[in-house]
């Protein structure tokens, strides 16, 4: 046998003991992105093999989330698309304008930069003091990096285009203040966001939503995980709510499908047109 | 004769000065191409979809931007969509993913090349024209490493040099081809997968007609 079938064989096996301990279920993940990341960990925290990772990550729980932060994170960036935050805020915003009150569930949320996005474009379309926003992830110290709110100065130029190119209304500046190499976005953009742990893969449903956001999260699953998790947006989606997916992801293929019509196309955006509940 | 399919896929990584570079190789392979090409190009993380669109209007190869799950057959040229990382599946399906930056570039193009290594093994060949990182060296090596076959664009014909220059450095690169030897040496390459496939079929045949 193959080195490289060995070493699937390890993956197998740690994938379903990570699966058995922790609930957490990597096993419906893309094959290849995992890999590189189990062995960007492997370097980073001085393993050898993967097998070697198996009974530190199950008997040591501090092992298994330093381990979890490296498989789980994915990195984006303020106003990434920024077209997608034009047609939220020209063809979204006025629609949600007719609700005295909205829910928005940003659904893997990683370290924040798409909430604060969104945050920025409802302040500046006068919704925000309206808003409720949930931001859910399944990686914890993502979570905590999104809390802070603490971000590298060295990506605000590109931020800073993005953010114009969003159809943005005033400079990006406004909404930070500056310390050392670093900026903090304003305490008050926090005030209507929780943060909070939410797996996709094995928890449930969210609340009476008007607009949920997952954008580059279901790229990593199969089908099977794609269609549990657009069934769980459908279940948790008022009539008439937005489902917003990446730029290379689509309903085509969901079981769900019917229940959703395209509402913009090129920026992903759906609205629910299921059974009211 | 020999009965072992010599390639089944070639992976392309390019930088500064690659559109122009990608025209002039990808523009001289036929419709049938043999294999297929996967490609990435480091460009701005909001950039459209104006890459693939217009090789694919100057090529006679078919060219798309490639698609999450996408099976990959040819004949097509499959390109890197930007700010998603291109990774190959053992299952030589495509995966694209928002996986951090490496080596600051998002797509990677030693994330597209160690990924199809591990799944095209001895069958793959790698190429690295004109670019101005070192990105591709370290993809480069992983395809040597399962017995694929590396190539890097002469720096002297290449735009910016810096690119090719460090892999035929690290001691990763087979064979170095100027840009106007490219597409006459990938054509070879398509039609000797050709005459493989034509005698693999043809024995094929036989043997059903024996049975």
């Amino acid at each position: 046998m193959k080195k490289l079938e060995i070493e699937e064989i390890e993956v197998d096996l740690l994938l379903e003991g990570i699966y058995q301990r922790y609930g957490y279920d990597f096993r419906h993940y893309g094959r290849a992105s995992i890999k590189r990341r189990l062995q960007h960990h492997l370097t980073k925290a001085d393993y050898g093999i993967v097998s070697e990772m198996i009974p530190s990550v199950l008997y040591d729980e501090s092992k298994f989330k330093a381990l979890l932060f490296d498989i789980s994170v994915t990195v984006t960036e303020m106003f990434r698309d920024p077209w997608f935050y034009v047609g939220i805020r020209e063809k979204v915003i006025p629609f949600l304008k007719t609700f005295p009150f909205i829910n928005v569930w940003h659904a893997g949320c990683a370290t924040g930069e798409e909430v604060y996005s969104l945050a920025i474009v409802l302040k500046e379309e006068g919704l925000y003091d309206r808003a409720r926003i949930y931001a859910t992830d399944i990686n914890d110290s993502a979570l905590e990096k999104a809390k802070s709110r603490i971000y590298p100065m060295s990506k605000m130029k590109e931020y800073s285009s993005n953010y114009q190119h969003a159809g943005g209304k005033r400079s990006l500046s406004h909404y930070f203040y500056a310390k050392y190499d670093s900026v903090i976005v304003d305490a008050d953009l926090q005030e209507n966001i929780t943060f909070a742990n939410h797996n996709l893969a094995t928890d449930n449903v969210f609340g009476e939503m008007h607009l949920i956001l997952c954008r580059n999260v279901l790229i990593y699953f199969n089908r099977t995980l794609q269609d549990r998790v657009l069934s769980i947006f459908a279940d948790s989606l008022r009539y008439n709510g937005f489902l917003c997916l990446g730029t290379k992801e689509t309903m085509h293929f969901a079981k769900v499908r019917d229940d959703f019509v395209e509402f913009l196309r090129n920026e992903r955006i759906y609205q629910y047109k299921g059974i009211p509940h | 004769m020999r009965f072992e399919k010599k390639y089944e896929a070639i992976v392309i990584g390019t930088s500064a000065g690659g559109l122009g570079t990608l025209q002039k190789i990808l523009s001289k392979l036929p419709s049938d191409f043999a294999l297929p090409i996967l490609v990435v190009q480091h460009r701005l993380p909001a950039a459209d979809q104006f890459l693939s669109i217009f090789l694919n209007d100057v090529c006679q190869l078919a060219v798309k931007e490639a698609d999450n799950k996408e099976i990959i057959k040819p004949p097509m040229v499959y390109v890197a969509p930007s700010n998603y990382h291109l990774l190959v599946e053992r299952t030589k399906t495509i995966s694209l993913t928002v996986d951090p930056k490496v080596k600051y570039s998002r797509p990677s193009i030693d994330a597209l090349f160690e990924t199809a290594a591990e799944a095209y093994l001895s069958k793959l060949i790698g190429i690295i024209l004109t670019g101005a990182n070192n990105d591709g060296t370290a993809g480069l090596k992983k395809i040597k490493e399962h017995g694929g076959l590396t190539i890097a664009q002469n720096p002297q014909t290449a735009e910016v040099s810096i690119m090719p220059m460090s892999a035929i450095q690290a001691n990763v690169v087979d064979k170095v081809l100027s840009l106007t030897e490219m597409a006459p040496f990938l054509n070879q390459i398509s039609d000797e997968v050709k005459v493989y496939e034509r005698r693999y079929h043809k024995l094929n045949m036989e043997h059903q007609s024996k049975i």
